[in-house]
């Protein structure tokens, strides 16, 4: 569904990424893992067309993402929830989803999504009046996601969605992510709470340094020693 | 003292006050579209009184030398005005995107000459008036309110509801408050910040055709217009709390009622230098505007 | 360095015109650049560290107005009337320049606050024109039968005398802008420019740095607008005040280059020397291009001035003399590295 190919991607000289392979298949949940710096958020932006690719190919259903507009990039149905949230502090809730939305295609699924988004998250019905920027950090992932799915995706880009978050709340978020992919969402989230995201997600894979050192089921991830010293502190 | 309190409960004063209320419509008209291009591209346009130069000539142009009727002069005047606005975007500003924001502002300083100097070329320095009246409304046997202000009154009102429900109720008017508050998060949301900037860059340029339509009833144009109320709506747009479409109104009333208070109890001058004054002194007390709800 | 070798001799190329024939027109032109350099490297002196004043029109109509009231009503001589208009307008710098860097009022807002400051001065000079004369302008009395006075600081129809005094503050200009260049205020402006709390934390004094620079700027500028009314010994709010004059000096400074000492006097030579031109080739003229449809030609420098404005900011926002400097550091560097 999204494969990404020997794609290599930074800001201004500097290189983030380097050849970088990942595929992610309809249905399944994966996961890029790795330390602060690694180049996962680069990797995020590179297929959101938030910064230019140096070379290598990011393609989604057969549509090449590179040549794409990064304004059109979610009209092919990549939603992508950014790092730190970034609602709109100053609207409301409901315009927050309103945003995601926009574009012409989704307008008249409006209703019908903000449903489905309020029967997943019921405090942001509850909520719905309240300015974004005021709410708790879980709230205000919550309103995060549920600001992506109001496009209707067939693939989540999640980036670092338990980052700044009080331990309780991870937990809710993860469950979150859980019942998404349950879904039948396809999921693809950069996360360095290793041990959380390998319980939720079907493959991972690791990145330091701007490179892919590791990959494979969570499973085989869990179980690897060098996983385990590395980001499990075991 | 006795003079004071007599002055202040004159039929006179009352009328000043009235007077006041209709600048206020005025003003609130001439801010309106700066404060748009303020809160959504979150630039100075220090030509923006320029521009309502523009559009006043333009006006001017097609009743009195071609001979077109009022309203289609004033309908062209608009577009046109839009057009000038979405060029300034285009051809200025989207080069600067990135840069300082005092540069904006500098480069828009240079439209302020260039379009003075258009001005200059194409009309010479002449005032000219249209010599269009509409006549006074007599209120009773002392006060007269002129119908051109009334006018004005009565169009920004209409024209601050418009713009209030559309930025509150379409997804358009949503995305354009969304984008001062986030600018490269509105790509992810399948906006097109380019577009979305020219178009209100276009909507901000025929606000102030349509405000030339009005001051054009008033005044006498000159290429210098501009220096005149340019500063005034500036410190509006500040006031009311920068992109605060409410608040630039309700500030558009309180510096109109100084203005005229200032000018009844002395010259109409020392009313700007009042405003200016509260204006200074309201930036050090309140700096992020008189109406912004702390956050 | 060689910079310096380019300003002495600079100094005794202009001193020394009187004496190779150049009078008049031509002395005129010069002493009118001088005088607006110097204003100009005052703005420069704040600006440079992204402090855009659009105030700039007031202080420069208080020292002009001020010095030619106390003149006129009192006969206060200007030796004395200037510094006195100096300290009002420091007094004015600091009144306004506190707060603002107090609140921390920065950028676009800065700018916004300093052109109320403009418009405050211009409104009140015509506000009170029954003493200033208003919208129609001012002239200070000619001193007894009218003739040469260094008492009254006037010399009318000696422009060697005014050269040399033009000079003079032009070099003071210069070496008050290198001088601080040099300083320590320097690194501090250009911190607090960057990023004024981190600068603040490291504990350098924000509001006093900036209040310091402000005020230099302020005093050099009104200096620049005594010096301009006992010159022309003509004054209106348009000609040194206002938003016109302010965003006038902003021009000229972006032009020249806002980073270098001569940045400012060049832009004054520029868009000086062009406005003669203008004037003087096609004049006020009316062209027709058809029967009905002429053009005044005395709205070109104002429509060159801006289209000029617009282009350097976009393509040369240092301005000529710092794009020059670029240039030629690259080149030198480039040669350096072929050498190796």
């Amino acid at each position: 569904m999204l494969r990404i190919s020997k794609l290599n991607a930074g800001y201004g000289s500097f290189q983030a990424l380097f050849n970088i392979d990942i595929e992610v298949n309809f249905g399944e949940a994966v996961a890029v893992i790795g330390p602060n710096g690694a180049g996962k958020t680069t990797l995020m932006r590179a297929v959101s067309g938030l910064i230019p690719v140096k070379s290598g190919s990011v393609d989604m259903e057969g549509v090449d993402l590179i040549n794409t507009p990064s304004h059109d990039i979610v009209k092919l149905g990549i939603a992508h929830v950014p790092e730190h949230r970034r609602l709109f502090p100053r609207m409301s809730v409901e315009d927050n989803m309103k945003m995601g939305s926009f574009s012409p295609q989704f307008r008249e699924k409006y209703a019908e999504r903000l449903e489905f988004v309020y029967n997943l998250f019921p405090r942001m019905k509850e909520r719905r009046n309240q300015l974004a920027g005021t709410m708790s950090g879980g709230e205000q992932q919550m309103c995060a996601i549920g600001r992506a799915l109001m496009s209707d995706p067939k693939i989540l880009l999640m980036d670092e969605p338990s980052a700044g978050l009080a331990p309780v709340i991870v937990q809710q978020v993860f469950e979150l992510i859980d019942k998404i992919k349950s879904d039948g969402l396809t999921v693809l989230i950069v996360e360095q709470n290793v041990k959380q995201v390998l319980k939720v997600v079907d493959r991972a894979y690791i990145l330091e340094a701007g490179s892919l050192r590791m990959q494979g089921s969570s499973k085989k991830l869990l179980g690897s020693k060098e996983v385990q010293k590395a980001y499990l502190g075991m | 003292m006795a003079e004071f309190s007599e002055a202040l409960f004159s039929i006179f004063f009352i009328e000043t006050l009235l007077n006041g209320l209709l600048l206020g419509g005025i003003l609130a008209l001439l801010s309106l579209g700066l404060n748009l291009i303020f809160g959504v591209i979150d630039v100075v346009w220090i030509c923006y009184a320029e521009i309502i130069m523009v559009g006043m000539y333009l006006i001017f142009w097609l009743n009195t030398d071609l001979g077109l009727h009022i309203i289609p002069s004033m309908f062209l005047g608009i577009l046109f005005t839009g057009f000038v606005g979405w060029l300034t975007h285009k051809l200025v500003i989207s080069k600067l995107i990135n840069a300082a924001p005092i540069n904006q502002l500098i480069a828009t300083g240079g439209l302020l000459f260039f379009f003075q100097g258009a001005a200059m070329i194409v009309f010479g320095i002449e005032f000219r008036n249209m010599g269009i009246s509409l006549g006074s409304l007599a209120l009773s046997e002392d006060i007269y309110l002129s119908w051109t202000r009334l006018l004005s009154f009565a169009i920004s009102g209409i024209i601050v509801i418009i713009l209030y429900v559309f930025l509150s109720k379409s997804y358009l008017g949503a995305a354009i408050r969304a984008i001062s508050q986030d600018r490269e998060i509105m790509t992810l949301m399948g906006v097109d910040t380019k577009k979305l900037y020219l178009m209100t860059s276009a909507i901000g340029g025929g606000l102030a055709g349509l405000a030339g339509c009005l001051l054009v009833l008033q005044y006498d144009v000159h290429p210098f217009i501009g220096l005149s109320f340019g500063p005034i709506t500036f410190i509006i747009c500040v006031m009311g709390g920068l992109g605060n479409m409410v608040g630039g109104f309700l500030a558009a009333f309180i510096f109109s009622e100084l203005i005229t208070i200032g000018g009844y109890f002395a010259e109409i001058e020392w009313g700007y230098v009042l405003a200016f004054v509260f204006f200074i002194a309201m930036m050090f007390l309140k700096p992020e505007g008189l109406f912004t709800r702390k956050s | 360095m060689n910079n310096n070798y380019i300003i002495g001799l600079l100094t005794l190329i202009l001193l020394s015109l009187p004496f190779i024939g150049v009078t008049g027109y031509p002395l005129h032109i010069v002493i009118t650049i001088l005088i607006w350099s110097f204003a100009y490297t005052g703005w420069s002196i704040m600006g440079r560290f992204g402090l855009v004043s659009l105030g700039h029109g007031a202080f420069m109509a208080m020292g002009g107005y001020i010095t030619a009231l106390l003149w006129n009503y009192y006969g206060l001589t200007p030796w004395i009337g200037i510094p006195i208009a100096l300290i009002l307008t420091a007094f004015l710098a600091i009144i306004v320049g506190y707060p603002c860097f107090k609140f921390r009022i920065i950028g676009h807002y800065f700018a916004l606050v300093t052109l109320a400051l403009s418009e405050v001065v211009r409104q009140v000079i015509i506000a009170t024109r029954d003493y200033t004369g208003g919208s129609l302008g001012y002239t200070p009395e000619p001193h007894g039968e009218g003739g040469w006075s260094i008492y009254a600081l006037q010399f009318p129809d000696d422009r060697t005398a005014f050269l040399f005094i033009a000079v003079f503050i032009w070099i003071i200009g210069i070496l008050i802008w290198k001088y601080i260049d040099n300083s320590m205020s320097r690194y501090a402006l250009e911190a607090i420019s960057e990023d004024e709390d981190a600068s603040a934390a490291v504990g350098v004094k924000v509001t006093r740095e900036k209040l310091k620079i402000t005020v230099i700027s302020a005093l050099i500028t009104a200096f620049a607008g005594a010096l301009y009314c006992q010159y022309q010994m003509f004054i209106s709010p348009d000609t040194i005040g206002g938003v016109g004059i302010s965003l006038q000096i902003v021009f000229a400074v972006v032009v020249g280059g806002i980073y270098s000492a001569l940045g400012p006097t060049v832009g004054a030579i520029i868009t000086l020397l062009l406005a003669e031109i203008l004037r003087i080739s096609i004049g006020t003229a009316r062209v027709c291009v058809t029967d009905d449809f002429c053009l005044n030609a005395s709205g070109f420098p104002l429509f060159i001035y801006g289209i000029m404005l617009i282009v350097f900011i976009i393509f040369l926002p240092k301005g000529i003399v710092g794009s020059l400097m670029d240039f030629f550091k690259n080149n030198s560097s480039k040669k350096i590295k072929t050498e190796n």
